[in-house]
């Protein structure tokens, strides 16, 4: 038990920490994207969605390729920084956050989209700054599609398995996640183990979807009332 | 001189090509632009307030150059303290109407609280018979009290000249012409220049000082009555 309550954790700290950069990176591309015109916005979309749509082991290999010890970025921040990813947590937040961004980001681009641009002029002849008018106008009105991707995000860093293996492998205690636990127990044999492990996962999931029904739109737009 | 404005501004979309081209210069503290829809009316306010940049002209409102192609001056929308009634409003749909009133009044990152008190918002509240509506979502509100919230959250920033857009269209009859009154006589106490846009020639009449025709980007014709009658 004190082993499935450790990998519990350790779940949980990876998709939270996976879901808190996405909160930043989704929010910011998202709104960049809805609200500046350029060539190529499209091709940068299309490629930003590119991690629903591949196999996560391909993800996986990619970022070995990039971060791994002899990757470009990998080998440099080993030697300026003492940084490794491979095989650490924090890789295994790595492949959640590149796994469950365009979760965030896609919802967070349509919700800014959504917003009335009359309303941001309003605001600019009202002679509040553009940073308060991000604030004060457009995240409070785009804030229930952006956090109906977080929560979203959230689920699928917490069941993320074929890039995490691939990238931070299958440590127990350090980057052993609830998925790959599942799968090891299956594999050697362990049923009690894994028996533990599912239920341990439903309950999480279950527990997940109650509170995004919490967070149903009605009241959603109440709390961003109460925000704003 | 209230208004001296002098704006071209070429648009093209696809094949189809429109020039706004809108000269004038106005002592009347009550303006109005009369015109079909499509005329460029609300392009004119547009550039006015700052939201749409002409590619050459002036634009002067009393003694302040607001934009001047020749000076290299455009200001931002923040820094001309014009007052713009959007013609369905604008109010925003997550903030009461106390605190629609007092978003201007409010700087930094966040919004004035639901219960601010601000002598400013309450004057306001007051002048336009909004109190027992301050705490009210817009979206509980009818067509004229939206239109005297919008116009309480323009006039509580002290604006040096308010621009109006259609602001009796989405009224009923009665009320159309109570407010067209209700507006002159606000214009008269506060001293504020005002220049309003719409299709109704009715409006013109009972509202303007000075009448601008406008048709496919041009003005056509001035009327000018007495200054202030």
């Amino acid at each position: 038990m004190d082993s499935t309550w450790s990998t519990l954790v350790l779940s949980l700290k990876v998709a939270g920490w996976a879901t808190a950069i996405n909160l930043f990176l989704g929010i910011g591309t998202g709104f960049l994207l809805a609200r500046t015109r350029f060539r190529g916005r499209e091709i940068i979309d299309s490629l930003l969605t590119l991690p629903i749509v591949m196999p996560p082991t391909v993800l996986g290999y990619y970022l070995l390729v990039v971060v791994g010890r002899n990757g470009w970025l990998g080998a440099w921040l080993h030697e300026h920084f003492g940084i490794q990813l491979i095989f650490t947590w924090q890789g295994a937040v790595l492949a959640a956050v590149i796994v469950s961004f365009p979760l965030v980001f896609k919802p967070a681009r349509a919700a800014f989209e959504a917003v009335d641009h009359q309303l941001e002029q309003a605001g600019r002849v009202l002679g509040v700054s553009e940073w308060g008018i991000f604030f004060r106008v457009t995240l409070p009105l785009a804030w229930r599609g952006i956090l109906a991707g977080l929560l979203l995000a959230f689920a699928r860093a917490m069941g993320e398995f074929g890039a995490t293996l691939m990238v931070a492998g299958s440590i127990p205690g350090e980057t052993q996640t609830l998925s790959v636990a599942i799968y090891e127990a299956v594999q050697a044999g362990q049923d009690g183990t894994a028996n533990q492990l599912v239920l341990v996962t439903s309950i999480v999931c279950i527990a997940l979807l109650l509170l995004a029904g919490r967070l149903a739109p009605g009241r959603i737009s109440h709390q961003t009332q109460e925000q704003a | 001189m209230m208004f001296d404005i002098d704006i071209r501004k070429q648009l093209t979309s696809g094949a189809r090509h429109f020039t706004l081209q809108v000269r004038f210069r106005s002592a009347c503290p009550r303006v109005v632009i009369l015109g079909p829809s499509g005329a460029g009316k609300s392009l004119t306010l547009k550039a006015i307030a700052g939201l749409m940049q002409p590619d050459s002209g002036h634009i002067r409102i009393g003694q302040r150059t607001l934009y001047d192609s020749q000076q290299r001056i455009h200001l931002a929308p923040q820094q001309r303290h014009v007052a713009y009634v959007f013609q369905d409003y604008a109010l925003f749909p997550h903030l009461t109407v106390r605190q629609n009133i007092g978003f201007g009044l409010t700087r930094g990152w966040r919004n004035p609280s639901r219960d601010i008190h601000d002598d400013n918002v309450e004057h306001w509240l007051q002048v336009l018979h909004l109190q027992g509506l301050a705490n009210q979502l817009p979206e509980a509100l009818s067509g004229g009290q939206r239109q005297r919230v919008a116009l309480a959250r323009a006039l509580a920033t002290s604006p040096q000249a308010l621009l109006l857009d259609e602001p009796f269209a989405a009224l009923d009859p009665a009320l159309r012409q109570e407010t067209r009154l209700e507006l002159a006589r606000l214009q008269q106490r506060l001293e504020i220049p005002i220049l309003l846009i719409t299709h109704d020639p009715e409006d013109a009449d009972v509202f303007g000082d000075q009448i601008l025709r406008l048709e496919n980007g041009a003005l056509i014709r001035q009327d000018t009555r007495g200054v202030g009658s």
